[in-house]
């Protein structure tokens, strides 16, 4: 039997037999992480309290909501009514749904920007795209459970798209809804995987994702690699540890979130119809299509490229292109400089091109179509895509700076 | 401040302060998720007084009105019925109703506000049943009220649990009041 | 600079297709005071004695209205409850606002069931409510003989005719942006007049709205208090945090 520590007392009976204070130190305590961490590094710690703060609102919405065609859309009411403090707990997690997306988001830009998928942390960024995956499968089955207009209807175009399959389409769309058209079979599935299973492989993909960030350790914004120059302990001379350093940044990143939370939470969960749509609001009428559907904002980027293609199949593979596109990009880029900071001009204008045709596709796809609006997101597209071929091309032969080796 | 500059006493302070703080919020932040536990409003609804019009019931008569998803009894005690009240005393394990649920207006022998009507919940308290209304059921130790088919608890006509049955304490006797001779709400104690 | 600039315009061109203009008519927007509880009140009486014959509420209770809107239990049963449950007895306080007209009925009747009203100031909004409510003219093209200049061909009759009286429709031709022409409304003109003036009306249909915009989010008032409570602490706690992150990064160059 192996002695861990000299921890006397409690923690020392537990450490015999579970490793509390290895993982404290390990993770915590006396995991180092470069020192010049700025507010791009916030948004890990942020998406990881979005998860807590969904899941226990979604435990507590599950408490009086009801997964019945007949029901849910009354349920939801119930609860925004009826329930002590139900309209708090709906509104909690109706914005977090979308700030998770926000926070994402951001972190994935930190991510490109700083070069965080590259060696050795490709895995860490291929955890973190399967999250995206799984998040974006969330919040799709989510939406359909308060079984309003839009939920009825974003569901049905959306689901209608793997018809577009060749030979299997039409037997794959019956398989998933369950039924000839989307319907209360359609919600208790999705209420299932929504609640449970995805839950689940979210939870189990973020722990396998900070186990691989732990392994490696954290990129930074100058893009150096920290091991690189350890004291005589063995530890980074450019690092920090976490606890207390990082805990206590956090924990200001955590509150002044919590501020603009709480400001959309209590003085507009609505957000002009963005958060919580206008249509929604109408129980779902399977006999009558709203004026406009579209999907929640954060979808509304790929829902853009695939309404720009003409042809139906191959919208649906461009559109499954763009977020596939994203897993294979450690390998796009060829180049070895991680940081913005000290790569070519070409690369800045590249990510500059990609983030405005992010944002631009994003804007379109939540507004009906016309002829100037989809020759924009026609453009946007090219934008999109352009940045991923682009990259490939230039990071063979970068004119990067070179790089300091140690943090100023 | 320590040699090497650093103020551990203010760090010790802005630290328990912030943990103060934070605890405090963690707890009022936590307060809603268990206030939604309580009775919605619609529980609230559906649990609110019901009028019972008694103006019909015959001496020795009973009819049951349903409050809260309980059965909840109101009988026309007639004088013989009264009359047992005191006779059995003796045999009962509570009398005084130290132990059971009534309002304070409902005790003594009668346990009611008016002797003649008596009004009690329908549900034995030992293990739930809902009792049979036996006023005719007289025995060498029973002088007739309310008999539990379950295990055979024993209930005088005034609810109260003779000795020796499984039942613990007297039936429960919910708030109630008049709202003029005829009509009785209950669920509710009238106003002083 | 030049670069920032043609990248802002960039971002900016599909702005350009914002601003279509409505062809609905009337277009104006109103105001809700939530504070206004008479007017609400108002609202309420007029809701329940017009539209509540077809039109359930079926999220909201009576005493829920009664509470938030200051109406005792005896004025809400007076006043406001006029339906019974299955056995006859009148409806309780603590009920949902339902009706008694069924789903079917109203199909067959109306071709069209009315929709629930609970929820309408959220999926339509105030401005929407106000306009349409005052936009029923004269059409004898129309099986009821009425239509309505922001629901076009719309099933609903005027309930509120006796009160806003008759109302004709002026138009002109405008160019519908496709080469072609379409008739456009510009204005009404009231031929024959209803119990109320127009302010009247205005007023009438604005303390409507104001029910159903409270209809729709009764818990509104409640949320922003709350809100302003949590804000505030999370600001103190903002600065506890903050001189505490800075404490410990004194340790770090």
């Amino acid at each position: 039997m192996s002695e861990k520590s000299s921890n006397k007392g409690l923690i020392g009976w537990i450490d015999a037999r579970f490793p509390l204070t290895k993982m404290w130190e390990e993770h915590l305590s006396k995991y180092y992480a470069p020192k010049n961490f700025n507010f791009w590094y916030f948004f890990g710690s942020l998406a990881l309290l979005i998860l807590v703060i969904q899941i226990v609102t979604g435990i507590f919405l599950t408490m009086h909501y009801k997964p019945d065609g007949e029901m849910a859309f009354t349920s939801v009411e119930y609860i925004m009514r009826d329930v002590d403090w139900g309209w708090l707990i709906r509104y909690l997690h109706s914005t977090g749904s979308s700030a998770f997306f926000i926070v994402v988001y951001l972190h994935m830009l930190r991510g490109v920007m700083y070069g965080s998928y590259q060696k050795p942390r490709e895995l860490i960024w291929l955890f973190g795209m399967f999250i995206y995956l799984a998040l974006m499968a969330e919040a799709f089955m989510g939406y359909l459970l308060p079984w309003g207009q839009m939920s009825y209807w974003g569901a049905q175009v959306i689901i209608s798209l793997f018809g577009a399959i060749p030979v299997i389409g039409d037997d794959l769309t019956l398989w998933i809804r369950g039924d000839f058209v989307i319907s209360d079979a359609t919600l208790n599935r999705f209420f299932a995987l929504h609640v449970v299973a995805v839950p689940l492989v979210l939870i189990m993909l973020v722990v396998m994702h900070i186990l691989a960030l732990h392994e490696v350790g954290s990129n930074n914004p100058e893009g150096i690699e920290i091991k690189n120059h350890k004291d005589e302990n063995g530890n980074p001379l450019d690092g920090i540890p976490f606890h207390p350093y990082y805990s206590v940044k956090d924990i200001v990143g955590v509150v002044v979130f919590l501020i603009l939370f709480s400001i959309v939470v209590f003085f507009m969960p609505e957000m002009g119809g963005y958060f919580l749509e206008h249509a929604n609001f109408v129980p779902a009428n399977q006999y009558q299509t709203p004026d406009h559907i579209a999907p929640v904002w954060y979808f509304t980027p790929y829902y853009a490229i695939l309404r720009a293609v003409p042809d139906k199949l191959i919208g649906v593979i461009l559109m499954f292109a763009a977020i596939f596109v994203l897993f294979i990009l450690p390998w796009i880029d060829r180049g070895t400089v991680h940081s913005i900071r000290y790569r070519s001009s070409a690369y800045k204008w590249l990510l500059a091109m990609f983030v405005i045709s992010f944002i631009g596709l994003g804007y379109l796809g939540a507004l009906p179509l016309s002829d100037f609006r989809t020759f924009f997101a026609r453009v946007y597209s090219i934008g999109y895509f352009g940045f991923f071929l682009g990259l490939w091309w230039i990071s063979k032969n970068e004119k990067t700076k070179p790089v300091p080796e140690r943090i100023q | 401040m320590s040699p090497d500059g650093t103020d551990n006493n203010r760090r010790r302070f802005l630290t328990a302060a912030t943990v103060v703080v934070g605890a405090i919020g963690t707890v009022a932040a936590a307060i809603p998720f268990a206030k939604s536990w309580n009775p919605s409003a619609r529980a609230r609804s559906a649990g609110a007084p019901v009028e019972a019009d008694i103006s019909k019931i015959e001496p020795g008569g009973i009819i049951t009105i349903k409050w809260r998803g309980k059965p909840v009894w109101v009988v026309r005690r007639d004088d013989k019925a009264l009359s047992t009240l005191s006779e059995v005393a003796d045999n009962l394990r509570d009398p005084e109703s130290e132990d059971s649920i009534q309002p304070e207006y409902a005790l003594g022998e009668t346990r009611s506000i008016k002797p003649e009507y008596f009004i009690v919940v329908g549900i034995c308290t030992h293990l739930g049943c809902s009792p049979g209304y036996r006023p005719n059921m007289i025995t060498a130790d029973f002088q007739g009220g309310f008999f539990c088919p379950c295990h055979g608890s024993k209930f005088d006509f005034s609810g109260r649990v003779y000795k020796g049955v499984p039942a613990p304490t007297n039936l429960t006797v919910p708030p109630h009041y008049y709202i003029n001779d005829g009509l009785v709400l209950i669920g509710e104690d009238g106003v002083a | 600079m030049k670069k920032v600039f043609i990248i802002v315009v960039g971002l900016l061109m599909p702005v350009l297709s914002w601003g279509v203009e409505s062809t609905t008519y009337p277009n104006d927007k109103i105001e809700i005071d939530w504070d206004d509880k008479a007017s609400m009140q108002r609202g309420a009486r007029t809701f329940v004695n017009y539209c509540m014959s077809c039109h359930s509420a079926k999220y909201s209770r009576y005493n829920r209205v009664g509470q938030d809107l200051e109406i005792s239990d005896s004025l809400l049963l007076d006043n406001l409850i006029f339906t019974t449950d299955k056995k006859g007895d009148k409806t309780k306080v603590g009920e949902l606002m339902t009706i008694t007209m069924t789903p079917d009925y109203a199909e067959r009747a109306f071709g069209v069931v009315p929709p629930d009203l609970s929820l309408i100031a959220r999926s339509r909004g105030v401005n929407w409510l106000y306009n349409y409510l005052r936009g029923f003219y004269v059409d004898e093209t129309r099986p009821l003989g009425m239509n309505n200049g922001v629901f076009d061909k719309v099933a609903m009759p005027h309930v509120l005719v006796d009160l806003q009286g008759y109302q004709e429709v002026k138009t002109i031709m405008q160019p519908d942006g496709q080469g072609g022409e379409h008739e456009v409304i510009v204005g009404f003109e009231l031929v024959k007049p209803g119990s109320q003036s127009k302010s009247e009306y205005d007023q009438t249909v604005h303390d409507l709205v104001a029910f159903l915009d409270y209809l729709a989010e009764p818990y509104k008032q409640t949320r922003q208090k709350v809100g302003t409570g949590v804000i505030i602490f999370l600001f103190i706690l903002l600065i506890l945090t903050y001189f505490l992150k800075k404490e410990y990064w004194k340790d770090i160059h």
